[in-house]
């Protein structure tokens, strides 16, 4: 089988300026980071996101000026940010574009543009405002095609008229970037524990990136088969990208770190602290080994290392941190 | 002076509200110490479930994410956001839904998208609805964590993110939502719940120093407060629970 296996370096220069694009993970899991940062360290411009719970990998994309547009459910890194620090000053200051939509409605409209239908109802959001309310202007939904000429669409059930049901639509990305414990050169895929809305986000792109802390052989992953479930042709690329979701936990690799997060949340919420963290942490190290030296290296990377058996670490400090 | 704090007394009122043998549908925070202590005292046989794709749940150490790792221990089984939103939730097989938000009205409506007047111009903008609507939606019945100030309990929110009673009596229905809605709201001050016809929030008690004019006092629109008692202090027991299996590293618990 073909060997799709190139570098991070190679990977993120195929994204060009304006490019439509989501990421795989949940908040404070599994997302590509080492991606992200990469993304920034190239100055990409005018990025369109679409997501369901962005953590600071969209926060930091947003407060570096990579993004124009984006579509969303959520952006904050939960109990370790409760609002994404950038992201709230870029709304506020009208810096980006964004129209929001729940989980279940991002998740509904990813799994649209994966199979291929133009839209899928759901019973959700009737009488929100997330429904009556489009935050973006007809103007700005047609000056870019990439955009749904409009948010939803309310009808009756057509086989029962007392059925109102919500149609959305679909979303398809030029390109998804996933972050997974195992893949192999050939692009099969392992994800362990939960594996939320990677699948859909993965089929509903035309470029499909899949970065992995283990690059394994086929003979392993085709082991157990039922637990790999994206079609391996649709698979791209595969980069090995070993600790490449940290600041973000991998389910029996390593934790999420709380001081990292602690460092980035204490940094956003200023203009010029933030610009500090990227200069340390992003513009300041040529790849990701940099980036892993200047977070604390070997040291702090052996604190986050999962129990095998719980796949997390039950030790982690997460709270009163210096 | 009261031998628990406020965290304390919020968390055993939200656990109080999960019955045993319920399939409850869990947040950060505040959902999860009611969550687990329900499972820990009066609700052995409860389910908890998260939106990232983990159902069972039997946490031995609290998540800061409801796509934590910690969500995988004792699960038994672990899927993604499409399997719980679709299969689990909107099939109405949740029995109890947690939300929060920045803002709640009478009706039991909640903002947890942005503050101001114009939503394209926000004075205030917050993390968005997260699963809150899906939930708000399509679980059961729904159990609102809310801090208790009077700019946080306007006559209308500025954006409905999660829709309550709407704008009560049966316009939640009549808006195509065929079950559902808030049952109690849990707040820094009080327990309120609804009255069965008119869907209006009032007052069912008023926690442990404070008065129901108090709580009217910290409320931006009349409340029933008929039949408001005090709410009910922690038991020792729930407290050494609280304190010593479900949140020993206070990660949440003050």
């Amino acid at each position: 089988m073909t060997d799709k296996l190139i570098s991070l370096a190679q990977a993120a220069a195929l994204v060009p300026d304006g490019a439509t694009i989501s990421f795989g993970g949940f908040t404070t899991q599994r997302h590509p980071m080492a991606f992200v940062y990469e993304l920034i360290r190239l100055r990409r411009e005018r990025l369109y996101l679409f997501g369901h719970s962005g953590g600071s990998d969209w926060d930091i994309l947003i407060g570096a000026g990579c993004v124009k547009r984006v579509e969303t459910a959520y952006v904050a890194d939960e109990a370790f940010g409760t609002i994404g620090p950038r992201w709230r000053l870029a709304v506020q200051r009208s810096e980006i574009e964004w129209e929001d939509y729940s989980n279940f409605a991002m998740v509904t409209r990813f799994t649209a543009g994966a199979m291929g239908v133009p839209f899928l109802p759901v019973r959700s959001l009737l009488g929100s405002d997330v429904l009556a309310k489009e935050a973006l202007t007809p103007e700005q939904r047609a000056a870019d095609p990439r955009t749904a000429v409009k948010k939803a669409h309310v009808m009756a059930s057509p086989f029962d008229p007392q059925d109102q049901i919500v149609l959305l639509p679909a979303i398809h990305t030029e390109f998804a970037v996933l972050h997974v414990q195992k893949a192999t050169p050939s692009g099969i895929v392992r994800i362990e524990g939960q594996d939320f809305a990677d699948f859909q986000q993965g089929l509903c792109a035309d470029v499909l990136i899949v970065c992995a802390e283990e690059i394994v052989p086929d003979e392993e992953l085709r082991q157990d088969a039922e637990r790999n479930r994206l079609p391996y042709f649709a698979v791209r690329h595969v980069c090995h990208v070993p600790y490449g979701a940290h600041p973000f936990a991998v389910y029996r690799y390593y934790d999420y770190d709380p001081w990292q997060l602690k460092r980035y949340h204490d940094s956003a919420e200023d203009e010029n602290t933030f610009r500090s963290y990227l200069d340390a942490y992003v513009y300041g190290v040529p790849d990701h080994a940099a980036y892993l030296e200047a977070i604390g290296g070997a040291e702090r990377l052996s604190a986050l290392r999962a129990d095998p058996l719980l796949g997390y670490s039950p030790t982690l400090r997460r709270r009163r941190l210096e | 002076m009261a031998d628990y704090t406020l965290t304390e007394l919020m968390a055993v009122a939200a656990a109080r509200e999960i019955r045993d043998g319920e399939v409850v549908f869990a947040g950060t925070g505040l959902p999860m110490l009611g969550a687990m202590l329900a499972q820990h005292t009066h609700a052995p046989a409860c389910c908890l479930i998260f939106e990232a794709g983990a159902m069972a749940s039997q946490l031995a150490h609290l998540p800061m994410s409801v796509g934590d790792p910690r969500t995988m221990r004792g699960a038994a089984t672990a899927a993604g956001l499409s399997e719980i939103f679709a299969f689990v939730l909107q099939s109405g097989r949740v029995d109890v839904g947690f939300i929060s938000g920045a803002q709640i009205d009478r009706f039991g409506n909640i903002n947890s998208t942005s503050i101001g007047a114009d939503h394209r111009h926000p004075q205030v903008r917050f993390s968005g609805s997260g699963g809150a609507a899906d939930i708000a939606c399509l679980a059961r019945r729904t159990v609102v964590i809310a801090q208790h100030e009077k700019r946080r309990f306007p006559e209308h929110v500025d954006y409905i993110t999660s829709p309550g009673w709407l704008q009560g009596a049966d316009s939640r229905r009549q808006a195509g939502l065929r079950w559902g809605g808030p049952s109690v709201v849990v707040t820094t001050k009080a327990v309120l719940r609804f009255h069965l016809d008119s869907k209006a929030m009032f007052l069912a008690s008023y926690h442990p120093g404070l008065s129901a004019q108090s709580v009217l006092d910290d409320t931006g629109f009349p409340l029933d407060t008929a039949d408001a008692v005090e709410t009910l202090p922690p038991t020792p027991q729930e407290l050494r629970i609280l304190r010593e299996d479900v949140d020993p590293e206070r990660i949440f618990l003050r």
